[in-house]
């Protein structure tokens, strides 16, 4: 919400300068972050028993409506299909065999490097200090950028409405983490496979995890490196492609995209320049011109 | 010094047969967009969580302000190469590139879901300087107010002739401001272009993993930058030959070569680029290998190759019958690349499509047709089209 007193001279230097245009904003590199101030989860796929409890204590908690299931025509159960305006999170299920099946939670991955967040024009999509990646509806101009953007897919607009918001998790920032400093989904779930901490001491449990069962876990922690690294991060028994989990590299989108812009509107002199040198050869074509026309006449 | 002579008022009828199927289809579009902000932007498109910008921003903005190009693509001839030689096609030229920024900012205002937020672009407290949307908005708002200084001359020459003495007094004092001032805001109107223009291509780099690679790379802010510029040239080729043919004026024909012999150039330095980008980033063999993205990759690249191979004829470049047709062809090239950047080329995950719906494409074509419909009204009113006398003069202007 609040901007730092150096990001607001920042601002002013820009617009100092005439136009506003991404400017002095550092320049973010693609390293990974390890530290311990992050809020985070951890999702273990091979201990989720797929109750859904998580899906509908977010949707209490976080006040979402329902969704009717096409089979049930009295409306008993809410039943949501996929991520949407309506669901934060949701609990799917991967199944190959009636033996061989696992369950996958799904949703905003809160990254280290938010794609979300750097493509926001009005910083309606922000990063908290301790990790969390939120939304600020009143900020907000609905241009779906932040759609574009995020490699997961995973802000959701409300296509049916004239008043449309986005809807993503926020960790229940002003919800259930305010009041109990907890997710609603890690205090509900009765099994434990949602565990809610902080990053380094989660990224710690997954490693043990993986080395006291070498044989239950694919050795990859999915989310530990990936664009940057997400402050959710995941174990499971089965291929993560096959969770729907998107391959994807190491180094964030976001921060090829910033370094490109920062590159060309360094300082905000490459604009200058072209602006000041442009000026000078407009005029001594001018000079030339009128030159040329009173030797003419 | 004066004007006047340069540019003429086009003396015809405005109520015509193309004026009305045009305000039909305005007024089609209007519906819709009326449908649009009581029931929602779901209501009457196609969009999606997975497609969640669809043909307003890839063809009104991405495409539609390329094409609005043609004011930046003279102006830059005009004061930076110093060919004063064009000058009388700068005013039909600044026109349609106000038209064409102002309805793609109209576009925008519809497509924005919360669109009565719209002014935290300018509060200095909401900025987020990494955002490319950021600029990208800047630039083009300000750009259009330029756009719009920039063509206010016909406007007030227009008002000096009027009967009302105060206002003749007002506007030749405005001429007289402009005429000295003007100049800043010209090169302005440069800078701005270059800008946005090759921060749209930037724009779809944090797309990373949904935009296939045939269109992803880091040169995008070139490529949108130099694709930007031959459509602007084509285009003032095409709307100078179908407004010489449709008001029965005399072909600027000796200009339209010239443009045309740039825009050659940079279309097929632009194709060289494209294709070397493709080569290092060992993209090539996919490019070619037929799938639909190569397909598409394919129509868009022989397009402008096609087109420009036409234009290198001499003989080609003096006949406006072939100009029309190679400047026709280097557009929609052009400007399909654009679109396959926003649209074709993205894809965010299998099991998700994307067409645009019935009324979404009416409102594409009401605000096409509505910026038709005013441009054509306004060269009917306000002197903007070469003179005829002068249009065969070489380096007839200003003198
Ligand atoms: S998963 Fe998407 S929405 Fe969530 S923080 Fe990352 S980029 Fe943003
Ligand atoms: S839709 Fe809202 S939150 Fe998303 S990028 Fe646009 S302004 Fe930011």
């Amino acid at each position: 919400m609040k901007k730092s007193r150096r990001d607001f001279l920042k601002i002013c230097g820009a617009a100092a300068l005439g136009t506003a245009v991404p400017a002095a904003a550092d320049a973010s590199s693609a390293k990974v972050f390890t530290d311990n101030k992050d809020f985070s989860m951890l999702y273990d796929s091979t201990i989720c028993v797929g109750c859904k409890a998580c899906v509908t204590t977010c949707k209490q908690v976080n006040d979402l409506a329902t969704e009717q299931g096409k089979f049930d025509k009295n409306n008993l159960w809410d039943s949501p299909e996929k991520l949407d305006s309506n669901t934060r999170t949701i609990i799917k299920l991967y199944k190959e065999s009636p033996e061989k099946y696992a369950f996958v939670k799904k949703q905003c991955m809160h990254c280290a490097k938010p794609s979300c967040v750097s493509a926001c024009p009005v910083s309606a999509m922000q990063k908290s200090d301790n990790g969390i990646v939120f939304y600020d509806k009143d900020i907000c101009i609905g241009c779906r950028y932040c759609l574009i953007a995020c490699p997961y897919n995973i802000p959701k607009f409300e296509w049916e409405k004239p008043i449309p918001k986005i809807v993503k998790c926020d960790m229940c920032k002003f919800t259930n983490f305010k009041q109990k400093g907890i997710t609603a989904c890690a205090e509900v779930c009765p099994t434990d496979a949602i565990l809610f901490g902080k990053r380094g001491d989660l990224i710690k449990i997954a490693k043990k995890r993986i080395k006291d069962h070498p044989d239950i876990y694919i050795h990859h922690i999915y989310g530990e490196h990936e664009v940057g690294g997400a402050n959710c991060i995941y174990l499971a028994g089965v291929d993560f492609n096959k969770l729907s989990f998107p391959n994807l590299p190491n180094p964030s989108a976001a921060a090829l995209s910033e370094n490109i812009q920062h590159t060309i509107y360094k300082g905000f002199i490459a604009p200058v320049a072209l602006y000041g040198t442009l000026c000078f050869v407009a005029f001594r074509n001018r000079k030339s011109k009128k030159d040329g026309d009173n030797e003419q006449s | 010094m004066s004007s006047h002579k340069e540019y003429e008022i086009l003396n015809r009828k405005i109520l015509t047969p193309s004026f009305v199927i045009l305000s039909v289809l305005t007024a089609i579009g209007f519906y819709f967009i009326g449908v649009r902000f009581f029931e929602g932007i779901g209501a009457v498109t196609n969009l999606s969580d997975a497609y969640p910008w669809g043909i307003w921003i890839a063809y009104d903005v991405a495409t539609g302000t390329a094409i609005a190009c043609g004011g930046y693509a003279v102006a830059i001839l005009v004061y930076i190469l110093n060919n004063n030689h064009y000058h009388p096609l700068m005013r039909s030229a600044m026109l349609t590139s106000l038209f064409g920024y102002g309805l793609a900012g109209f576009s925008v205002v519809i497509d924005l879901g919360r669109f009565w937020n719209m002014f935290n672009l300018l509060k200095p407290q909401f900025w987020q300087l990494n955002s490319i949307m950021f600029e990208v908005a800047m630039c083009v708002m300000i750009y259009t107010f330029v756009l719009f200084l920039e063509f206010s001359p016909a406007i007030f020459e227009k008002l000096q002739e009027s009967e009302n003495y105060g206002m003749a007094r007002l506007s030749e004092k405005f001429s007289k401001f402009l005429d000295k001032y003007l100049i800043y805001f010209i090169i302005l109107g440069i800078t701005l272009p270059t800008m946005h223009q090759s921060s749209l291509g930037s724009m779809m780099i944090i797309a990373a993993f949904k935009l296939h690679p045939n269109w992803h790379t880091p040169i995008l802010p070139l490529l949108f930058l130099i694709n930007c510029i031959f459509i602007g040239y084509s285009i003032v080729i095409f709307e100078s030959i179908t407004s010489s043919f449709k008001f029965g004026r005399p072909y600027e024909t000796s200009q339209l070569a010239g443009l045309g012999r740039i825009a050659l150039f940079l279309a097929l330095g632009w194709i060289a680029i494209r294709f070397t980008d493709l080569f290092v980033r060992n993209q090539l063999m996919e490019a070619f290998s037929f799938d639909f993205y190569s397909v598409m990759f394919l129509i868009e690249s022989a397009l402008i190759i096609l087109g420009s191979v036409i234009l290198m004829s001499g003989h080609n470049l003096n006949s406006p019958r072939k100009l029309f047709i190679s400047a026709s062809l280097i557009v929609l090239g052009g400007g399909l690349y654009r679109f396959n950047t926003y649209i074709i080329g993205f894809d965010p995950g299998v099991g998700f499509s994307y067409f645009p719906a019935f009324g979404e494409f009416m409102i594409t074509v009401g605000i096409v047709s509505f910026e038709i419909l005013l441009y054509s009204i306004f060269v009917k009113i306000f002197p903007v089209l070469p003179a005829v006398h002068k249009s065969k003069a070489i380096g007839g202007s200003n003198v």
